[in-house]
């Protein structure tokens, strides 16, 4: 059987590995999509102080460790059975917001973004982030990196530094934000929402208003009609920080919404052979497979999944998006996966406009932003909506509050198994008998994976634009006789 | 642990009380195990926690830290240093997997040859009873570093 | 050399989270000084090549790389070896790279261990025992990922390197400088430090940033910071009880984390001089606890409940001892192989 192997693909921390074995006729017989890395959290986390795990697992990932933060944060809070002050709560999301906004930027601009404003066929040197300036111009480009300036910057007030913040403990945080603070925070978070309604309209006008994007988005091979989960709030709003799991069909029936303590009943996950990372599924539907469907476990979790899981948006400008976005797509829910980059711009201008709620809430300045926790440590989960999909941090602890066990679930694993048959399907829809392997089918395979953002075991994280793909075919013998490259 | 094991025990004793015992143990004839390799500092307080890591990780299965009784410290308090150093040592030391048998803090004055003796003899047992440590000898230091060559006249700007 | 002139530049990441890419990326503007002073040869973040390009390359042909990342597998140290190769002067860039990092905490436990935590987790459902092999035969034929080294290294535990960058992640403004830095080398109006310099950081401790209040210190009780009714927010935190480790580590990012009122957890590694970073913080807390009394002192010391977090949180892997007992006395290879 023929092999082509795709090692490494680049960008992804670590190293994500594809091979592609082809049968006598030409055709895909399988793909393997391997992760390479394991750094061993859940191990080494016990035997720590639980008010560590906020700064501890902030090193899963330095792209969204405010997500590690929250999650933590929340479940040392659940450990300790004590709740932040309103003030505490608020600063939380208020930070979570301002990360958001930085996150979904830099994604959308650097990653997604260079596929759909140069093309997915246009020249490998233009499709990055560069390519992009200068085809929408400079002025753009420097908003981009103020967007990115701007929420680093409310990280940094709330939570102490830019990347690892350090100021959430069991019951609330270290410090709070003064009344200057506030105000530069309200600004940014002004700026922040006409940021975000210009790259909607960006999106719109360069995206939606291209027939062959549009035919892209909505085409088969990025299809897969799976589960949908996302955190929603009592209202069944999306909320970043705080609120209940919703599980939605493939048809779109919200089967269930389960609260962090109850999430082992909701999500299993299962062990292969061939790769450091495990694949969750629905315990109540059981693991079928990598196949779509209702009868399946697999699931996906993304800025998609999110608002198809939801009922809506909590602000009004989003909200607004919300309904334009299904109503251009045919309804809910949507599985075309490459609608994620919508969905994300979405997120992004929601995200723009909690920042302005919270900043603009008189409590956001008090002192009260501390609990001290009277109750003994035992166990307890928090869970967030990391960029990447549903973050899940479960503690144990002795009576004094030093972890005894750690269990993770993290953002894009969840979508590990989605990932995993994208890319088959891609390859299977591309590579056929008689096909001749180019780099038109490398870019076609990457844009399978790259609209999820991965960030494999949180420790792998994909930045601007360019997919290197190398694809080695072999004759029968092993011997490789054409040598394909992209980008390298 | 067989009876071929004979343990290397790093021992630092204070220029003033406990080298001195040592020193009497000597001049006294009191027999006592050579396992030891003695250390003489001018006060257990210089007793830097690096000097035990180093002794272990670099092939010791033991270290002996002595110094004045509590309050008869040459230089007044600092024996009490040694203490809080040693007790928090330990502990880190156990976190790591290191028996805390393995670290001992003994008070012996000028007089106590005998004393400093037995508790060499005990200690050296109780090493024999724990066995080697066998810490992995990783390379030395902390790493090498490359000459670095000078940037060549073309990378100039 | 590249075709135009320009040096060229690489970035890595081995066994890491990628907040040290972040981190450079914050430079924001300061990026197209990169740009136009360098080409940048090998940066899986930012663009395309691959190893196989890097293998085509003449040895010393980069002449900087910025290497962040642990060497946690085979892979990464296989990669290191070819980055040393390639390139004139390496970095050890990052935590990470420069003493292990949070991830070298792991050298407390084995590798069955460790596997057994993530594939027998408490969501796991893995009646099998299945386990992550190195090699495995699928009908279609045999795959393979790296192997999982029973102990973390640091970068100069496996190649030599030239100089390091501390930091969790290194803090956006140093990197600037330094970046400032090599530009003038490269104009001729400055030169590299000696080989083996800390670079991007101060020589001093954190203490030294910090603008809290310090009194003498004498300690008579540790405290978990979320027991605190409140923080003050000027006085020292080590004088406040919370264990700071401020002390023995070195400055260079502004003390960041004690301004915000959180307690300084050393990821800027150990200050100038300091052999092995824990012994450091043992001596100095040891100094300032305020009792002699061997009761009393053990009654304060149950205030850190975890001494080698506490004191090797990033440094484990760069330390003297490296690793626990369980790390290279456990068995290494239990449940991986080939089948």
């Amino acid at each position: 059987m023929q092999r082509v192997t795709i090692d490494p693909i680049t960008r992804l921390e670590g190293h994500g590995k594809i091979e592609i074995f082809l049968n006598e006729d030409g055709d895909v017989a399988n793909t393997y999509f391997q992760i390479p890395e394991l750094r061993g959290f859940e191990r080494f986390c016990v035997g720590r102080p639980v008010e560590e795990m906020p700064l501890l697992t902030n090193r899963i990932c330095g792209v969204c460790p405010e997500a590690h933060h929250m999650a933590a944060a929340k479940a040392a809070d659940a450990v300790y059975h004590v709740e932040p002050p309103p003030a505490g709560k608020k600063l939380r999301e208020l930070l979570y917001s301002g990360f958001y906004f930085t996150d979904h930027t830099t994604h959308f601009y650097a990653l997604g973004g260079p596929d759909f404003v140069m093309g997915p066929t246009s020249p490998v040197a233009e499709r990055n982030i560069l390519g992009v300036i200068h085809k929408v111009g400079l002025e753009i480009g420097g908003k981009v990196i103020q967007a990115r300036k701007y929420g680093h910057t409310i990280v940094e007030m709330i939570g102490g530094r830019k990347v690892h913040p350090c100021t959430s403990i069991p019951g609330g945080l270290t410090k709070g934000i003064t009344e200057d603070q506030r105000q530069e925070i309200e600004k940014m978070g002004r700026w922040a929402i006409e940021f975000a309604q210009f790259s909607l309209q960006l999106f719109s006008d360069i995206v939606l208003g291209n027939k062959e994007y549009l035919d892209l988005i909505l085409g088969d091979i990025y299809t897969h009609k799976t589960y949908s989960i996302g955190l929603v709030d009592e209202n069944n709003k999306i909320n970043f920080y705080d609120g209940k799991v919703s599980v939605v069909a493939p048809d779109g029936e919200r089967i269930g919404k389960y609260a962090p303590n109850e999430y082992t009943d909701w999500i299993a996950e299962r062990v292969e052979p061939w790769t450091y990372l495990k694949f969750p599924y629905l315990k109540k539907v059981g693991w079928k497979g990598f196949v779509d469907g209702k009868d399946s476990g697999v699931y996906f979790a993304t800025p998609l999944s999110r608002l198809n899981a939801a009922d809506g948006m909590a602000t009004p400008l989003a909200q607004e998006q919300y309904e334009k976005f299904y109503s251009t797509l045919g309804g809910k829910p949507v599985h075309q996966r490459l609608a994620i980059h919508w969905a994300r711009l979405v997120e992004l201008l929601y995200a723009a406009e909690r920042i302005v709620e919270l900043a603009t809430d008189p409590e956001i300045t008090s002192d009260k932003f501390h609990t001290v926790p009277t109750e003994k440590p035992t166990e307890g989960v928090g869970i967030v909506e990391a960029p990447r999909g549903t973050l899940t941090h479960h503690y144990k602890t002795d009576e004094r509050g030093i972890l005894t066990e750690v269990n993770l679930i993290v953002g894009t694993t969840n979508n590990y198994a989605p990932i995993t048959m994208s890319i088959k399907k891609a390859a299977q829809s591309l590579i056929k008998k008689g096909t001749v392997v180019n780099e038109g089918l490398l870019n076609m395979v990457e844009m399978a994976f790259r609209a999820y953002d991965p960030c494999f075991g949180c420790a792998t994280h994909s930045l601007p634009g360019q997919m290197p793909l190398e694809v080695t075919i072999r004759n029968a013998n092993g011997e490789p006789v054409e040598v394909l490259k992209q980008n390298c | 642990m067989t009876d071929a094991f004979e343990p290397v025990i790093i021992g630092f004793t204070c220029n003033w009380c406990s080298y001195r015992a040592a020193d009497l143990a000597g001049t006294a004839r009191v027999k006592y195990p050579p396992n030891v390799r003695l250390i003489r500092l001018m006060c257990s307080g210089r007793l830097d926690p690096t000097f035990v890591f180093k002794a272990l990780a670099g092939g010791a299965d033991g270290v002996l830290i002595s110094g004045c009784h509590p309050g008869e410290c040459h230089y007044i308090e600092q024996n009490y240093k040694a203490l809080r150093r040693y007790l928090l040592l330990r502990r880190t030391l156990v976190g790591m997997g290191v028996e805390p048998g393995r670290v001992k803090l003994v008070w012996a004055s000028a007089a106590e040859g005998v004393k400093l003796a037995e508790e060499i003899t005990k200690m050296v047992a109780e090493i024999k009873e724990l066995g080697p440590l066998q810490w992995p000898q990783w390379a030395q230091g902390n790493g090498h570093v490359a000459k670095v060559e000078a940037i060549p006249e073309e990378a100039a700007v | 050399m590249s075709a135009n002139g320009k040096p060229k530049f690489a970035m890595y990441w081995a066994a890491s989270c990628g907040g040290c890419e972040i981190s450079v990326l914050n430079i924001h503007e300061k990026i197209l000084d990169v740009d136009a002073n360098f080409e940048v040869a090998f940066w899986p973040v930012a663009m395309d090549a691959k190893y196989k390009d890097v293998e085509a390359m003449p040895d010393k042909s980069i002449l900087l790389t910025l290497f962040n990342g642990g060497m946690r597998n085979k892979e990464n140290e296989e990669i290191a070896h070819l980055l040393r190769r390639k390139s004139q002067i390496l970095v050890a860039f990052g935590s990470c790279a420069c003493e292990g990092c949070i991830p070298g905490l792991a050298n407390l436990s084995s590798t069955e261990q460790i596997f057994s935590a993530a594939y027998q987790s408490l969501s796991t459902v893995n009646p099998d025992n299945t386990q992550p092999q190195f090699e495995y035969g699928m009908p279609e034929g045999m795959i393979s990922i790296p192997e999982f080294n029973p102990v973390l290294k640091t970068l100069d535990q496996v190649v030599p390197v030239d100089y390091y960058m501390p930091g969790c992640p290194p803090e956006s403004h140093q990197i600037a400088a330094v970046v400032d830095l090599v530009i003038q080398v490269l104009q001729g109006q400055a030169t590299l430090p000696p080989p083996g310099t800390t670079i991007g950081a101060g020589a001093s401790t954190v203490c030294d940033d910090c603008p809290r209040l310090r009194n003498v210190k004498a300690i008579k009780k540790f405290v978990r910071i979320q027991d605190l009714n409140t923080i003050d927010p000027e006085l020292c935190l080590l004088e406040q009880g919370i264990p700071c480790n401020g002390p023995a580590t070195r400055n260079g990012c502004g003390a960041l984390c004690p301004k915000a009122s959180a307690q300084c957890i050393g990821c800027y590694g150990p200050a100038e001089g300091v052999v092995d970073y824990g012994a450091r913080l043992i001596g100095s807390y040891a100094s300032v606890i305020d009792s002699n009394d061997p009761d009393e002192i053990e009654r304060i010391l149950d205030g850190i409940p975890d001494p080698v977090g506490q004191f090797y949180r990033f440094n484990l892997a760069g330390s003297l001892m490296r690793a626990g007992t369980p790390a290279w006395k456990g068995n290494g290879s239990a449940g991986l192989g080939k089948t």
